[in-house]
């Protein structure tokens, strides 16, 4: 081992690393496409999607920025949102905390870029012995953040270069979580944090008002969950 | 909203994400069970977190007034239909959004 250079070593972890992102590649870039074509439909410009790309790195998020800055400035309103939606990176943290162990500098990238594809990737991958498994993940990481800023990027330039008819392309915020909820709610057994996610925003969104029941929604949802453990629980399903 | 305030959002919006995405690293030992409320909360979380999140899409879409969120209502009906079907996260999205794209700009 000692004789290989450290470019053998680069090579060799890029090589192992690439084809596990190939899925990733093809929606990332649709998807980025999309963020970026959201984005400057509604009004920003091409740059923006971009920053957020690179900042960011969490699409969900992302799009509800997008959304955030069309609305009034709520600063306090943004981090919670920020912190509810990403929250399940809390637990991608927890299940890497030994596998991310002496990787060097290259675990502070790995954390800052740990997104559901690269952490899905990173957790379930069987490195093979002679791959360095730093090396490895920082490829997976890295690719997928440049596939996911490259579709953005396209996606920008060319929305802010199209002339025909976007209106109605703000539904794809909306397809893509109904999608992801629908694929974790086939998950549960008995869907009650499902109802319960969807019961409170409506009750909020009727109480409060489009502007302000975010906050008074996730608040719901933590006592809800913490209220109905139990039952939650005993239904299982909910891994 | 103002240049400023813009980026204070996206500042927050990344903060929001990297508080997530380090604070295990640095509060969590890989010897310490992680406490089982917290990881209660892991596996409950998401599904309600995305069901928020696609009534936070339709906060604006008025059911009193026409169109009365018909398009809003096919769009989520076709979106939910193909995935049933197929199970391909992006033709789901994609078939969803055009659909809805044609109900606006052709019909509604």
């Amino acid at each position: 081992m000692q004789t290989e250079t450290k470019s053998t070593i680069r090579r060799r972890a890029f090589s192992a690393a690439f084809p596990r992102t190939i899925p990733i590649l093809a929606g990332f870039l649709f998807l980025g496409i999309s963020y970026g074509l959201y984005a400057t439909a509604a009004g920003f410009a091409f740059w923006y999607p971009i920053l957020m790309a690179v900042a960011i790195f969490g699409g969900s998020l992302e799009f509800v920025a997008v959304e955030m800055m069309l609305g009034v400035f709520a600063p306090v309103q943004t981090f919670v949102m920020a912190l509810m939606i990403q929250a399940r990176h809390l637990f991608y943290g927890i299940s890497m905390l030994e596998k991310y162990k002496g990787t060097g500098w290259k675990k502070i990238y790995l954390i800052y870029g740990m997104c559901d594809e690269s952490f899905s990737i990173n957790c379930s991958a069987d490195i093979p012995e002679d791959v360095d498994k730093g090396w490895f993940m920082f490829f997976v990481t890295l690719l997928n953040q440049l596939y996911w800023v490259a579709g953005t990027a396209v996606g920008a330039v060319l929305g802010s270069l199209i002339t025909f008819d976007l209106d109605g392309l703000e539904f794809v915020m909306t397809a893509m979580f109904v999608v992801i909820f629908l694929d974790q709610w086939l998950k549960e057994k008995k869907h009650y944090t499902g109802v319960i996610g969807l019961a409170a925003s409506a009750v909020c969104l009727l109480i409060f008002g489009a502007d302000s029941f975010m906050i008074p929604t996730m608040m719901c949802i933590l006592v809800l969950l913490t209220v109905f453990r139990k039952p939650i629980e005993q239904a299982g399903g909910l891994l | 909203m103002m240049l400023t305030q813009q980026m204070i959002t996206i500042g927050l919006c990344a903060l929001g994400t990297m508080a997530t995405r380090f604070l295990p690293f640095l509060i969590f030992s890989p010897k310490k069970p992680t406490p089982k409320y917290i990881q209660y909360l892991g596996h409950a979380l998401p599904c309600a977190i995305f069901g928020m999140l696609v009534v936070y899409c339709l906060k604006s879409v008025s059911i009193t007034a026409a169109p009365y969120g018909v398009p809003e209502a096919i769009g989520i009906v076709v979106t939910v239909a193909l995935h049933l079907w197929k199970r391909q996260m992006l033709l789901s999205i994609a078939g969803g959004t055009v659909c809805y794209m044609l109900l606006v700009q052709f019909i509604f």
